[in-house]
């Protein structure tokens, strides 16, 4: 599995962000994406998940597993937002996810146990803290298979303890063949990790 | 897809408002009519169909502009939109209409045979008036989703769904309302106009969708 982006240009409200961005990534391979405010790494993101339109360029996955026949279909997208809601319970929010998007290596009770939730899954999503919405919404990755995830400040939140059981959670996506994506302005731990700087040419 | 339709009812339910608010309003238009008419009982009972279907028609259109705007703000609207590979938005859109329909119109439509007697109609124009909202309240849902998919991207798209989407939802009306009274006055047909509300919501089921979802996917940013 390969994703290889050619020549790709954003843009947001007509104005271009980036352009002429290569880059390829393969399966167990992890790509940080960094750059300064405005420089269009959540742009890149959203463009990556189908969610907004490319200015230019290409952008695919070759070789993909059998079960995903697109790019979009075969990512799982982390943004700012949680896309939780508030009212459910932090179980009845997973099993929704995962109704909806189909059974992942994990269970819920697991995925819950792996973020270090598994005591308060049956509390209404609105009762947690930031940094527990944010570790609710990383089961979210797990109780789906997705083998792109695509992470937007993922760490937003998280204290030192929950970085270190993210990392651990890449790591063994990275391992069993997947590919991350992220957008951060922090180490996310990950050795060996590819980095794109985005908005040199910019500022 | 079963299991979109059971988060978006328990949503309804529990969020709290949703579905009161609703059935209070509904119940505030039909309990001021006759205060405004005046006591003549043999016009409040002619007018009676036509002020229930004026009623639910206003109490559906309250919290139609929650129905996406609520997953845009938190985030699942992208989500939901990114499974369109695996789930055809459009029918993504309809699950979601349906739900909300079940859960905020359904109780108006289940309200109105109570309310009917406010108006003083009779047995068979209450049954009648009941049986066209049942058939013709779904049309205004979907047509509802094309304007709440318009204005998702507005902080305050309320006001700007129910102008979008009033002009539409007139032939509904008409036709539910001309229905109902051929219940119930004798020369005036029933089963013609019942049909052709049947087929409006047909026709919706399948463009509302549709529109609503080319709309949403050009509304992500």
């Amino acid at each position: 599995m390969r994703l290889v982006a050619e020549n790709l240009a954003g843009e947001r409200g007509g104005e271009i962000l980036f352009s002429g961005l290569n880059f390829a990534v393969t399966g167990g391979e992890a790509l940080m994406i960094t750059g300064p405010n405005g420089a269009g790494k959540s742009t890149l993101l959203r463009i990556i998940g189908g969610l907004l339109d490319k200015a230019e360029g290409r952008i695919r996955l070759d070789d993909a597993p059998a079960d995903f026949d697109g790019l979009v279909s075969a990512c799982h997208y982390l943004g700012h937002l949680n896309a939780m809601k508030p009212v459910l319970s932090v179980e009845e929010n997973l099993h929704f996810w995962q109704s909806f998007n189909g059974i992942g290596d994990y269970t819920i009770a697991e995925a819950l146990d792996r973020v270090q939730l598994g005591d308060i899954g049956h509390l209404p999503f609105g009762y947690l803290s930031t940094g527990q919405k944010r570790r609710a919404s990383i089961a979210r990755l797990l109780i789906s298979r997705r083998p792109v995830w695509l992470l937007d400040e993922p760490t937003a939140g998280l204290d030192k303890r929950s970085e270190d059981q993210f990392a651990g959670v890449m790591h063994a996506h990275l391992s069993g063949g997947g590919i991350v994506i992220a957008a951060t302005h922090l180490p996310l731990g990950l050795d060996g990790a590819q980095e794109l700087v985005m908005g040199r040419n910019g500022f | 897809m079963l299991a979109l339709f059971l988060r978006d009812t328990r949503l309804g339910l529990r969020a709290g408002g949703g579905v009161l608010i609703g059935i209070l309003f509904f119940l505030a238009v039909i309990a001021v009519v006759p205060f405004g008419v005046g006591p003549d009982l043999k016009l409040l009972a002619r007018i009676g169909p036509a002020m229930l279907w004026i009623g639910a028609l206003l109490a559906t259109l309250l919290g139609l502009d929650r129905l996406f705007q609520a997953d845009r703000d938190d985030g699942s609207l992208d989500l939901l939109i990114m499974a369109s590979d695996r789930h055809m938005l459009a029918l993504t859109v309809l699950v979601k209409c349906l739900a909300h329909w079940s859960t905020c119109v359904l109780p108006l439509v289940i309200a109105s045979p109570l309310l009917g007697l406010f108006m003083n109609m009779e047995p068979a124009a209450i049954g009648a008036t009941t049986l066209t909202l049942f058939v013709g309240t779904p049309a205004i849902t979907l047509i509802g989703a094309v304007g709440a998919a318009v204005a998702v991207a507005l902080p305050r798209g309320g006001l700007l769904v129910s102008v979008i989407i009033l002009p539409l939802t007139i032939p509904v009306l008409i036709f539910g309302v001309s229905a109902a009274y051929g219940a119930v006055e004798d020369p005036a047909p029933f089963v013609a106009p019942f049909l052709i509300l049947v087929a409006i919501t047909l026709f919706f089921a399948v463009i509302g969708p549709l529109a609503a979802a080319a709309a949403l996917k050009s509304s992500a940013d």
